[in-house]
């Protein structure tokens, strides 16, 4: 399978503290990997590497197969090679209608920058009914971002992502304080991905929902890359206690079943 | 119902409307004669220029306190260059590439400083004050003889002798910010770096230059407003532009323009421009003393910035979050 993103011998220090040790990981084509770890494991790191927020200490970058230079590696390159990052509070403006936020930073203009309203409208309602699912009713193109729950917000910012041709959708922690039925909405947008082709980087803290939903999970400790299965492999008991030895580890390291 | 009156202009309107029949009872010989508007039609132009402008910094949730000063700035460097050298459209020219520049400067102090607008401004309110009254030794300039050229016909004549086409270009200046700020990308960008600056970011909207755009433009409306002022009254004083400072900002936020930011009504602004003004005129018509007027003012503010505030988002009214607490307004 053709890989999206691989990072070879990737680490990154800030100033005298290791935050992310060497790590090589492959992030194949139509995968969806569960990514776990504490607070302070990693994950952020890895996440702003990825997508060109912050350049490596040491390693190198492939996107589908080329190199990047890291010099010039930025969000906007990230995302014209199709990579794409929902964070959880920074991807909607609560007032702006959702015609608006779908295409936020990049309207659909002509060459005076006047936005082609009308287009820009067919397409959010199409988008809602096929790709999102959207079935609430009253909600329509024109409804703001702030009488949306969180659930179906995330949904608006995964559609975004679809639409604007990403292969990699990184989704930080989608499901935080969001009530039942509204995980089960994300984690059907999630769905929706894998049933596109396309991959997602799944960003959890709950086990439950990465281990329904994760072709792959990866696990994080402190920087160093723990478990990197494939989700058949891994029972979601032993994943559970897996998780629990490496809470509990203090500073001597105990046996840990490292990639399998 | 809530919707209608969620549309662009259309309580601030209905307000205006109120306050004419009002002043039509109360002061019938003046406001049922045609030429009270043909004075507010010749004496709105300059402040609602400048007021579309305050409009988009306060969408972006930002604030411009300068504009007095850049009026001046524009005003005296056109009578200046009138006088001296008998210029009139290159004068215009001029003066709003003075006033365009102001705004640059103020974009890059707000942006590269990161002192917040409401105080930096407020300090390049005084600055450029300065400035004026340094390089113009503090004199006062009467340029009768503008009355004569093609620039005054053109900009501030009397159609028919009794029609100032000011308000015309006040008009199309409105249409093309309400198509700026509800149809161009710029707009788009100001209403998102208003709702959240931070997302704008993510977003890959560059928040710097967007603001350092939005300062610049002000600074251009600023100067054309000082501009009109000038041409209407023939003269250049250093204070000419200090009257408005707090109408002008009033008005913005007495059209709808969220407190807050990220949303904003231009054909909003235009009424409530007129509604400041003519409030002014109608209370003295209606035998009320001048000095009554700034009481209005201060009154219809406080109304309309509530009301709006209600229309946008009840929640956020302490008030409203209080009775709802004891049982009441509940479906508000």
């Amino acid at each position: 399978m053709n890989s999206i993103v691989e990072l070879k011998n990737v680490s990154k220090s800030y100033g005298p503290v290791l935050s992310l040790k060497p790590i090589n990981l492959k992030i194949g084509g139509n995968e969806i990997v569960g990514l776990i770890g504490d607070n302070g494991a990693g994950k952020s790191t890895l996440i702003k590497l990825i997508t060109g927020l912050e350049s490596p200490t040491l390693g190198e970058i492939f996107i589908k197969g080329k190199r990047i230079d890291l010099n010039q590696y930025s969000v906007k390159i990230s995302q014209q090679l199709g990579i794409e990052t929902v964070y959880q509070k920074l991807s909607l403006c609560e007032k702006q209608p959702l015609w608006r936020n779908f295409f936020a930073g990049r309207p659909i203009t002509n060459a005076f920058g006047l936005i082609n309203v009308k287009k820009q409208r067919k397409i959010t309602a199409e988008i809602m009914k096929s790709t999102i699912g959207f079935r609430s009713e009253g909600i329509n193109v024109d409804t703001q971002v702030s009488f949306l729950s969180g659930g179906e917000r995330q949904g608006v910012a995964i559609g975004r992502a679809m639409y604007f041709e990403s292969d990699l959708i990184i989704l930080d922690e989608p499901t935080v304080a969001l009530a039942i039925s509204e995980v089960e909405k994300v984690l059907r947008f999630v769905n929706n991905i894998k049933n596109k082709g396309k991959s997602c980087i799944f960003i959890e803290h709950n086990i439950h929902h990465v281990h329904e939903i994760s072709d792959r999970i990866i696990v994080l400790d402190r920087g160093e890359l723990v478990l990197n299965c494939q989700k058949q492999s891994i029972e979601i008991n032993d994943l559970i206690q897996l998780l629990k030895e490496l809470h509990f580890r203090k500073k001597n390291k105990t046996n840990l079943h490292k990639g399998i | 119902m809530k919707k209608i009156l969620n549309i662009d202009g259309v309580t601030v309107g209905i307000v205006f409307l109120a306050l004419i029949l009002v002043f039509m009872l109360t002061a019938p010989r003046v406001f049922l004669n045609f030429r009270i508007y043909m004075s507010f039609f010749a004496t709105v132009p300059p402040p609602l220029i400048i007021a579309l402008g305050i409009t988009l910094v306060a969408v972006a949730g930002e604030m411009d306190l300068s504009f007095p000063s850049t009026v001046a700035l524009s005003s005296y460097i056109f009578a200046y260059l009138f006088e001296n050298f008998q210029l009139s459209w290159l004068a215009f020219v001029i003066a709003i590439l003075a006033g365009a520049t102001v705004g640059f400067v103020n974009g890059l102090v707000i942006t590269m400083l990161g002192i917040p607008s409401l105080i930096a401004t407020l300090a390049l309110l005084f600055l450029w004050g300065g400035f004026v009254t340094i390089i113009s030794g503090g004199i006062q300039l009467a340029i009768p003889t503008i009355y004569e050229t093609p620039i005054h016909n053109f900009l501030v004549g009397r159609f028919e002798q009794f029609f100032p086409v000011q308000i015309l270009w006040a008009i199309l200046i409105s249409i093309v910010i309400w198509l700026l700020l509800n149809r161009h990308k710029f707009g788009e960008n100001l209403l998102f770096i208003g709702d959240n600056s931070e997302v704008a970011k993510m977003m890959g909207i560059n928040v710097i230059l967007e603001k350092i755009k939005l300062f610049t433009l002000s600074g251009i409306l600023s100067s054309v407003g000082g501009v009109f002022l000038t041409l209407e009254t023939t003269s250049y004083f250093s204070s000419q532009g200090m009257g408005y400072l707090l109408t002008v900002i009033a008005a913005v936020f007495i059209g709808g323009t969220s407190i807050f930011g990220g949303s904003g009504r231009v054909i909003g602004t235009v009424f409530a421009v007129f509604i400041v003004t003519v409030i002014e005129a109608g209370l003295v018509a209606s035998g009320i003393q001048g000095f009554w007027t700034r009481f209005f003012i201060g009154l219809v503010f406080i109304l309309a910035v509530s009301i709006n505030t209600l229309l946008e988002n009840p929640g956020k009214v302490p008030l409203v979050r209080f009775f709802r607490a004891k049982g009441f307004f509940q479906t508000l």
